[in-house]
């Protein structure tokens, strides 16, 4: 809000998801007069998440120069509270940027089982959503969906910056429908 | 000492090869190297035919400068062939990978694993007789 204060009830939700408080809009209960102002944890919580959202530095093939791009200054996924955590132990988001090998795919699984609850998954780009033109060759996996679950997957051969923005922002509006459902 | 004449880059003559008996591969890879100054290793391959697998050495010389292919031929059922990895040292990766994608065993291999497959991976994948719809793993 440009006077600093909360929004208010039935402020309309941006369609792109991309605002920050006027993603609590509608959930807001703002006392009149007051500055006392009443919203669900749950969604005050998934709000503060999807803000925060901070992938591992992890990237497998040439979708990760793409996601490389991303984060740096000139798309600048800072801008959307997206910065990148050297482990595991750190992030919440895991960007597979690139083909999964069979014998990378443990490895995989370690790293997402070493990721605090909430986590979440982006699947960038063809081979990682399917394995695509490598689908059938001996040593890939045909899609990292066989290996661990994946909330967001972006098409591309490699996707651009933009489009894995795109699927950041999707991610962020999935979390915030979650926290509207209470689940 | 004179500058290297830059004209002899890029006309290399064209590769010769020579097949070898697989009892003298050593012996003839070390006459190669010493007596005839192809020193420098720079691949081995392997190449699937009806009666058995060829494995190939490259070995490059420089002076003058030129590539010479060393084609051993082996059976097709256990593959054997003598490990090249103490002759050249840069052999000894080369010889995992067509270990690891052919099958082909090297007699005296340093570090005799598989280097880009799993190692509990089933078979052998650049055979022909692989079946791409192997079972395995992550396969939906």
């Amino acid at each position: 809000m440009a006077d600093g204060s909360l929004p208010v009830v039935g402020q309309p939700m941006p369609a792109d998801g991309r605002g920050r408080l006027d993603d609590l809009a509608e959930e807001v209960v703002r006392f009149p007069g007051g500055g006392i102002a009443l919203v669900r944890s749950d969604v005050l919580f998934h709000w503060a998440q999807k803000s925060s959202l901070w992938p591992l530095t992890f990237g497998l093939a040439c979708c990760a120069i793409e996601m490389m791009a991303t984060f740096a200054g000139r798309f600048d996924a800072d801008r959307f509270g997206v910065i990148l955590r050297p482990t595991p132990r750190q992030a919440d988001v895991l960007v597979i940027a690139g083909t999964v090998t069979i014998k990378m795919a443990p490895r995989i699984r370690t790293l997402y089982d070493q990721m605090a609850q909430p986590k979440w998954v982006i699947s960038m780009g063809s081979c990682a959503n399917s394995g695509d033109h490598y689908r059938n060759v001996y040593s890939v996996v045909p899609g990292v969906d066989h290996v661990i679950p994946v909330d967001i997957y972006v098409a591309g051969c490699p996707p651009t910056p933009e489009a894995l923005l795109e699927g950041v922002f999707a991610l962020q509006r999935k979390i915030m429908e979650a926290g509207r459902v209470g689940a | 000492m004179s500058a290297p004449d830059l004209t002899r880059f890029g006309a290399s003559p064209a590769p010769i090869g020579i097949a070898i008996a697989p009892g003298v591969l050593l012996e003839a890879l070390r006459h190669v190297r010493d007596a005839h100054g192809y020193r420098y290793y720079v691949l081995a391959t392997a190449i699937e035919r009806e009666t058995g697998f060829e494995i190939v050495h490259a070995v490059r010389r420089h002076d003058p400068e030129d590539t010479l292919f060393v084609r051993v031929h082996v059976g097709k059922d256990a593959p054997e062939v003598d490990s090249a990895a103490f002759v050249y040292a840069g052999a000894e990766w080369h010889e995992r990978e067509i270990f690891d994608l052919f099958g082909v065993r090297f007699r005296g291999h340093p570090d005799p694993r598989r280097i880009l497959m799993p190692d509990e991976y089933p078979g052998h994948p650049l055979r022909k007789d692989f079946a791409m719809d192997t079972p395995w793993g992550y396969r939906p």
